[in-house]
């Protein structure tokens, strides 16, 4: 079933279509009509669930814990300030291997106080161990959850998701969503069945203290899960694509096979990218566009191999991490290490500057005007 | 693609305009998006609303910069804020007005195609709003639909139902009436 | 509580690949008995004892049954001391443990 739907809108649905147990939920501009959706929801009638009011977004995700621990399946979503809040717990659903799945419309970071798109709060928390990608439409939105939740569960993955959505772009941004059929749905997502968690006739402690010993194993582990999880979204996207009709990999590949310059972007950045990208080759210039949607676990492999033929690379970050250069920039670098592929690091859109056809046509036409360089900055005023 | 760009003022309900016109070209099969200028809203402030429509999927996220129609709900705007900028030439104008269309001039824009409507008096011959505050944004987008054909007023004024959530026969005919108004 | 095995003592770990994906423990309790914390022992003195109950409410463990009169678990008991000191009769007092 298609509708129109803002981010915010397919979001709640996902998570209400993948049937979430509990939401403890706290409200952030400008993902509060996420929460406020679920709630109404539930309240209708329409979900079977639990809608926990609770008094702060770390609250929120400890609330999550508790109750994923039990074996329920969970749902929250926060923006940038909340993400920050929630960050001590952000490792422990991790460390905890909770799949826990968490919307977030990734907005500035404060001061200067803004509620506009910008990724440095997830970006912030790339190391907590979750799984984190970034959604180009609110389609991806919609199927992104349930994916995550069939990822996550997996038990050699066992792992949360930060399933990233720009602010205002998608968040508040009316696209046509297929919500596909409830049936369908709950044949391709079923129920959380966990083998170890709290249970009073099978008790048990979750996280305590743990020596030198064994600690670094259970990094050892998770840092294998996340590497068999690649594996895993590559399954779970063919599946979903034989189901739904919608293929989706830790990349997208869109017209870089024969292209000289490849431009590296994620979010709705891509999306706009696409488009600049057609208008680009009608002109005769030779680029193509690979679209992040995974940064953890990241696509090493498809990073290498699409790259490695281009002959000049251009990677658009929407962050920049203060000290060093654009984050995935770095990362698509250090992947490259001994590739002699010439690398441009453009940052755009902070704060929630609009990215145009026109900027990343700039972008394309510095690269073939110049020498390589690590940050670039693109629209500022200066 | 055609692009859209509606110009009111906080409250007159410009950003369910740009989505009820979405929704309406969605029923027959077209591919939408649309969005508010994402600022931080008031009453009585400028508010831009963007659509898109198109026959092929719409990728792009950026603002419109050059729209197609501009559509204006209150026409105190005209002169107060930077209206015509980017419009095509030969872009379409859709003006909330009593006036005849030749009585507007827009310096700035080339071979604009205008259109007036008053949609004021047609709200409030269907109880919309007040005197003082008549709510046109129904009533605008059966104007819209007739100078741009880009749905049909029976879709105009089935999105209409779906979305506005009172008086939702007089919004919807409100839409009608001023499909029937259109002076060009 | 459950039928379930008894669970070793000391989990012998060769491999990263015998560990739960998470630390888990797996009925600590009922091997790691924590008595061997103790350096005193608190002793009710039945007939002082008024069963106002405050000492079972009181002990952080919980390592006082709460039947009548309140019976002391020495096999948990780490010997804090917080029952002796907040008895409003002085009906627990402390011994030294190893007597």
């Amino acid at each position: 079933m298609k509708k129109v739907l803002t981010g915010n809108f397919a979001a709640a649905y996902g998570a209400a279509a993948a049937r979430v147990k509990i939401i403890p939920a706290y409200p952030i501009t400008p993902q509060t009509t996420i929460v406020e959706i679920m709630s109404e929801i539930v309240a209708d009638g329409l979900l079977d669930a639990d809608f926990v009011k609770v008094e702060s977004e770390h609250s929120a995700l400890a609330a999550c814990i508790g109750a994923q621990a039990t074996g329920a399946r969970t749902f929250t979503a926060t923006s940038a300030q909340g993400l920050a809040l929630m960050h001590e717990m952000l490792h422990w659903a991790a460390r905890d291997r909770l799949p826990i799945v968490l919307a977030n419309v990734n907005r500035a970071m404060a001061p200067g106080w803004s509620i506009w798109a910008d990724v440095t709060d997830s970006i912030a928390q790339r190391d907590t161990g979750w799984m984190q990608m970034y959604c180009e439409n609110n389609q991806e939105v919609f199927d992104t959850i349930l994916m995550s939740y069939k990822i996550g569960e997996n038990e050699d993955v066992l792992l949360p998701t930060l399933v990233n959505l720009d602010a205002f772009f998608l968040s508040h941004t009316s696209q046509i969503v297929d919500m596909y059929e409830q049936k369908k749905i709950d044949k391709f997502l079923p129920p959380y069945r966990p083998k170890l968690k709290l249970d009073v006739n099978d008790p048990r402690a979750f996280g305590a203290l743990t020596s030198p010993e064994h600690y670094y194993e259970f990094s050892y582990k998770m840092q294998i899960a996340h590497q068999r999880a690649k594996e895993v979204i590559r399954e779970v996207g063919k599946e979903f694509s034989e189901t739904f009709g919608r293929e989706y990999g830790l990349t997208e590949n869109y017209r870089c096979d024969d292209a000289e310059i490849i431009l590296v972007s994620y979010g709705t950045i891509a999306g706009t990218t696409k488009d600049a990208i057609d208008r680009m080759r009608d002109k005769g210039i030779s680029v193509g566009l690979l679209k992040i949607r995974y940064f953890r676990p990241f696509p090493e492999k498809e990073v290498c191999q699409i790259l490695g033929r281009a002959e000049k690379v251009g990677v658009i970050d929407r962050a920049v991490s203060f000290g060093h250069e654009g984050p995935f920039f770095s990362e698509i670098k250090a992947s490259m290490y001994g590739s002699n592929v010439p690398l441009y690091g453009f940052i755009t859109g902070l704060g929630g500057r609009d990215v145009s056809i026109s900027n990343i046509e700039s972008m394309v036409s510095h690269m073939q005007d110049n020498e390589p360089s690590n940050l670039i900055w693109i629209g500022v005023k200066k | 693609m055609i692009e859209i760009r509606f110009h009111g003022r906080g409250g007159q309900g410009a950003v369910k305009a740009s989505d009820i016109l979405a929704m309406a070209a969605f029923s027959e099969g077209k591919e939408v998006q649309a969005f508010p200028f994402f600022g931080v809203e008031r009453r009585g402030a400028p508010v831009t609303a963007f659509t898109r429509i198109s026959d092929e999927e719409i990728r792009i996220h950026s603002y419109i910069y050059e729209p197609d129609v501009l559509v204006v709900l209150d026409p105190t705007l005209i002169g107060a804020v930077p209206l015509t900028d980017g419009l095509k030439p030969g872009g379409i104008i859709i003006i909330n007005s009593g006036r005849k269309p030749e009585t507007f001039s827009f310096p700035d824009a080339k071979n604009p195609h205008i259109y007036t409507v008053d949609c004021s008096s047609v709200a409030l011959k269907y109880g919309l709003g007040s005197e003082a505050a008549p709510i046109v944004n129904t009533a605008i987008l059966g104007a819209v639909v007739k100078a741009t054909k880009l749905a049909s007023i029976e879709s105009i004024m089935e999105a209409i139902k779906e979305k506005i959530p009172i008086n939702k026969e007089e919004n919807a005919l409100a839409a009608k009436e001023a499909f029937g108004k259109l002076e060009s | 509580m459950s039928d379930k095995k008894e669970y070793p003592e000391v989990i012998d770990i060769k491999s990263a690949d015998d560990m739960p994906p998470m630390p888990v423990s797996l009925g600590s309790m009922r091997t790691n008995k924590t008595a061997s914390w103790r350096s005193i022992r608190p002793v009710i003195i039945e007939e002082k004892c008024k069963l106002c109950m405050i000492c079972w409410k009181y002990c952080p463990e919980p390592a006082i049954v709460p039947t009548c009169p309140p019976t002391i678990d020495y096999d948990y008991c780490k010997g804090c001391g917080i029952c002796i000191e907040e008895c409003p009769f002085d009906a627990i007092v402390s011994e030294k443990e190893g007597k």
